[in-house]
């Protein structure tokens, strides 16, 4: 079931100011299949997510401690080129944020921040990636009006295709369809499951159905620290810890 | 039974102080308004916004205060212009580049604040003592740098307020799809916060062209309209002073003419940044 490993994290421990959010973290994200990171609000799902790229760089008071290896490059370690390696990951975070100007210079802005500057490159492109997403049919006519113009759902996927433009091996979900109706939810669900044949797709979602519905892999997280890690099946057909059977049966909920 | 009274008291009482300041605050521009209308129009004419002062002029002879609208408008513009420069480049360096260093960004908004207190005159003093060193004569340069020195901190900390509201996901997002810093800041935060970059503009452009005190020994005044950055120019606020202390009945009316002047100039520049600010605040993400 599991083929590679992607990402692999060895020791993370994380603080912000005194507070120990991530307690010794250690785990394997496989390669190209849909990872959940599953638990309760407030036990640093998000945290655990944004360290991967490293947004956690972001906040003046985040120490963190330990590896994340992807491949053999750490991406903790202070060297790495930072903005290399967020292009390898996309980032869908819970609520939508497309960038202030149209939708056709939402996709292309990764790409020509790569140097890509030619008109009819773009054009098909900018096609591509909202086919992908199933968005092209709906603002193919509107393609110069503004990101901020587009339906909450149509924005989400907008984000999507966005992130995908920039060619990214990991696409890094933060409870992405939690400011989404359920049609809009369903769509993103039914992308992910089509995505992860060519990329590795982590999600963070509190909300264990979705996790049921959509995982290959499920880490289980409760208070900073990692309870149980495993492939779906296992976890959710037999959980070997009494916190994580607790949850499947919606003590913490 | 008691409370309700007290609560009723309280809510009436309330409301009849937000009253009463609105309409202090309203009758006062509307007086302004009307006396600089009531005693301007009368001599406002077109003779006097097309033509430089004659000879005799502050006697009451022919001409008019052209050399004091361009001059102002020269000014207020340069100093705009240069204040922008300096100004945005400062916001997005304390909001994206060094938001990590709260000490550091914490420091110069202080600073900025300080500055924005400083009087208007204290900036003309010091251009006025640096000119002196320099050798260098009233002119419309130097106008041009103090009313920058002094329109900075406006610029910088109005645009500072804006930014501080892009949200943080943006930031995120943008990052995310492998920008650096600076592409964050230029491309994305930059056109998030134009509404907002408008507004600093036209409120320093309005202490700009408003301000006297800074002007009255770095650029000094003539009666000729400047054509090189380095001969003095004259200026509305001035123009208005001047003429006000005259003791001739038609030149203190004429001042007022020339407050109507500063006044539209005024009102144009803030309509159209409105205009232009309305437009750029459909692409804003909420």
């Amino acid at each position: 079931m599991i083929n590679g490993t992607k990402i692999k994290v060895e020791h993370l421990n994380l603080h912000i100011g005194k507070e120990h959010i991530l307690k010794d973290i250690n785990l394997v994200i496989p390669e190209k299949q849909l990872t959940v990171i599953l638990g309760p609000s407030g036990c640093g799902k998000t945290t655990l997510l944004k360290s991967f790229n490293r947004l956690t760089d972001l906040n003046p008071d985040v120490k963190i401690s330990g590896h994340i290896f992807n491949g053999d490059e750490d991406i903790l370690h202070p060297k790495t080129e930072i903005t290399q390696l967020r292009k390898k990951m996309g980032l869908l975070s819970q609520s939508p944020y497309p960038l202030p100007m149209s939708i056709f210079d939402n996709i292309t802005y990764g790409l020509k921040i790569s140097g890509r500057r030619k008109k009819k490159f773009l054009i098909r492109r900018v096609e591509n990636y909202l086919r992908q997403v199933s968005l092209w049919e709906e603002v193919k006519d509107r393609l110069k009006d503004p990101a901020s113009a587009l339906s909450i759902g149509q924005q989400q996927r907008l984000c999507l295709a966005r992130g995908l433009a920039v060619d990214p091996e990991i696409i890094l979900a933060d409870e992405p369809t939690s400011a989404l109706d359920p049609v809009s939810s369903k769509d993103i669900e039914e992308m992910f499951l089509k995505l992860k044949q060519r990329y590795t797709i982590v999600v963070v979602t509190h909300i264990l159905r979705q996790a049921r519905r959509i995982a290959d892999y499920v880490i289980f997280m409760y208070l900073g620290e990692v309870i149980e890690h495993g492939p779906a099946e296992q976890i959710f057909e037999h959980p070997q810890h009494e916190m994580t059977k607790a949850y499947l049966k919606g003590a913490y909920n | 039974m008691k409370r309700k009274v007290l609560q009723k008291t309280e809510e009436i009482f309330t409301r009849f102080l937000m009253v009463f300041s609105t309409s202090i605050i309203v009758s006062a521009l509307l007086l302004i308004i009307v006396s600089i209308l009531y005693k301007g129009l009368p001599s406002l004419s077109w003779e006097m916004i097309t033509q430089i002062p004659k000879g005799g002029y502050y006697f009451g002879k022919e001409g008019g205060i052209l050399n004091a609208i361009v001059g102002s408008l020269y000014l207020a513009t340069g100093s705009t212009i240069l204040g922008l420069i300096i100004s945005l480049p400062l916001a997005l360096y304390i909001n994206i580049h060094k938001a990590k260093n709260s000490k550091l960004v914490n420091f110069i908004r202080f600073l900025l604040d300080i500055l924005w207190g400083i009087p208007s005159i204290v900036y003309g003093a010091f251009g006025f003592t640096v000119m002196i060193y320099f050798g260098m004569r009233t002119s419309l340069l130097a106008g041009i740098i103090t009313v920058t020195l002094f329109i900075i901190p406006i610029m910088v900390r109005s645009m500072d307020e804006v930014m501080k509201t892009v949200p943080k996901g943006l930031l995120e997002s943008a990052l995310s799809l492998g920008s650096t810093r600076s592409e964050t800041a230029y491309k994305v935060v930059f056109r998030q916060s134009i509404p907002g970059i408008v507004t600093a503009v036209l409120l320093a452009f309005g202490r700009g062209i408003g301000d006297a005190a800074a002007v009255l020994f770095t650029a000094g005044y003539t009666d000729y309209i400047p054509n090189a950055l380095n001969q003095p120019a004259a200026t509305l606020p001035l123009a208005i002073f001047f003429q006000l202390s005259s003791p001739i009945p038609e030149v203190q009316n004429r001042a007022y003419a020339a407050a109507v002047v500063l006044t539209i100039i005024i009102l144009i520049i803030s309509v159209s940044s409105r205009i232009v600010s309305n437009k750029f605040k459909q692409r804003r993400i909420k």
